[in-house]
């Protein structure tokens, strides 16, 4: 479970969240929308612990991520991230990619790590490009590849920053697809996305983010099928 | 009696001596040079700016003294406090460090082309600070800057030809002695170019071939 309680986050002068409170359980699936500079992606940048925070706690399995005596490498483990800029690594082959961190960080031996890597990307639909560069495949293979990669590191949970925004459109549905066989494996995610159809369909939960605030948050079917606040309409009324 | 004899058979083995003390230098001071470079060139891209003007200014004076002027005052100096050193290690310690004066700046851009975003997908992947240099900074960012590293080492392979002006019997300062004994400077200076061009040439091709193979 991540429980997120009263995070506070300052960049400077500028509150970017200013009192967030939100809670994932096991296998759920919560999207988060809203306008950019609300605040969405630096939430999940605070889950992860790349970005420290200035007040509140978030709580990962019962462990703070914010306390000074907490291992953030062992912890991030447990938290697969994959970034709106896809950022494989250019040196390595698309297997190699994705068997780095589950051979370095968990010291498993490189058949073991390659083993995982490979069911990884055979799962998002790369299992023909096990021995090719990345820069050599489209931003849709890469971002899946990015997906593979976190991954392989088997984490309970997933963060996706705007994982499409960065993509050409028709690359898009690509990506979505994978998202959606994830949410089927019953893996925990949070979205933030731009993406209100896809929201609608995969999420068990919708948090509407307003200038560092949730400023509604529900089912998909109350949020955004039937939302009462106005700023939710309004945001609404303007993407769809 | 003659004073001066013509080039013969017997001095193959002085010559042959005198390329491989050239290329002995060189690859003592690409390697030594290379490490240094490389450590330096990381603090800078990892420093703060005051730690940067500092060891920029350091570097500058490294880059900008022409190299023929560092040996002899290097030399002349230490054996002025009484501790003279074989020409052969002189030469080493300066062409080192003057070669880990160009190589810093060329990993230090290396180090910046590694886009942090990289850095921080490898962060969230749970690898540490040293793993993110050692997977992912180091082996990006020196793939980028490989045809700037070999540029600088084939300059430093022509620059050692100067470490002859203290002594050290590199192929030039053979060569020279050559021309005094046989006066037939065009021709030993002819080889001596070609020698130069015969480990420069395929080199550079080589390193032509490798960027083309790493920009896929």
């Amino acid at each position: 479970m991540i429980e997120v309680k009263g995070v506070h986050k300052s960049f400077g002068d500028l509150e970017v969240l200013k009192g967030i409170d939100l809670t994932v359980n096991r296998g759920g699936v919560v999207s988060i929308i809203g306008a950019s500079g609300s605040g969405k992606s630096t939430l999940l940048y605070c889950i992860n612990a790349i970005e420290k925070i200035n007040a509140g706690n978030i709580i990962v399995d019962g462990i703070d991520v914010h306390d000074k005596s907490t291992d953030i490498n062992e912890l991030r483990q447990n938290l697969g991230m994959v970034f709106q800029q896809w950022n494989s690594f250019p040196h390595l082959t698309v297997l190699e990619n994705a068997a780095l961190a589950p051979q370095i960080v968990k010291g498993f031996s490189k058949e073991k790590a390659q083993e995982i890597a490979k069911k990884e990307l055979i799962h998002v639909g790369l299992g023909d490009k096990l021995h090719e560069y990345p820069t050599r495949m489209s931003g849709g293979q890469q971002q899946r590849l990015a997906i593979a990669r976190a991954l392989a590191m088997e984490p309970p949970y997933m963060l996706f920053d705007e994982v499409t925004s960065a993509l050409d459109p028709e690359l898009v549905g690509e990506v979505l697809d994978t998202l959606r066989l994830l949410r089927d494996d019953g893996m925990t995610m949070i979205c933030v996305t731009h993406e209100i159809a896809f929201a609608k369909e995969v999420s068990d939960k919708v948090a509407f983010f307003h200038e560092g605030l949730i400023e509604e948050m529900g089912t998909p079917e109350q949020v955004l099928g039937n939302p009462q606040k106005e700023r939710t309409q309004q945001f609404l009324s303007k993407v769809l | 009696m003659n004073l001066f004899t013509p080039l013969s058979w017997n001095d193959a083995g002085f010559i042959l001596a005198g390329i491989l003390n050239t290329v002995y230098i060189s690859l003592v001071a690409i390697i030594i040079g290379s490490i240094l470079g490389l450590l330096v060139g990381f603090i800078r891209a990892e420093s703060n700016k005051s730690i940067n003007v500092l060891l920029g200014g350091f570097l500058d004076i490294l880059r900008s003294v022409p190299l023929i002027i560092q040996l002899i005052l290097f030399t002349t100096f230490i054996g002025a406090m009484g501790y003279p050193l074989n020409p052969f290690v002189a030469g080493s310690i300066i062409l080192s460090l003057y070669t880990m004066a160009f190589m810093s700046e060329v990993f230090r851009s290396g180090f910046d082309s590694v886009p942090e975003n990289m850095v921080k997908a490898a962060r969230s992947l749970g690898m540490t600070y040293l793993q993110t240099v050692r997977y992912v900074r180091v082996p990006i960012g020196m793939r980028a800057v490989f045809p700037s590293w070999l540029g600088v080492a084939l300059s430093v392979r022509k620059d050692s030809a100067l470490v002859s002006v203290i002594g050290y019997m590199e192929l030039l300062r053979t060569a020279e002695q050559l021309i005094s004994r046989t006066q037939q400077p065009l021709m030993i200076l002819l080889g001596v170019g070609l020698f130069y061009f015969m480990i420069s040439y395929p080199l550079s091709r080589y390193g032509k071939y490798v960027e083309r193979k790493m920009e896929i």
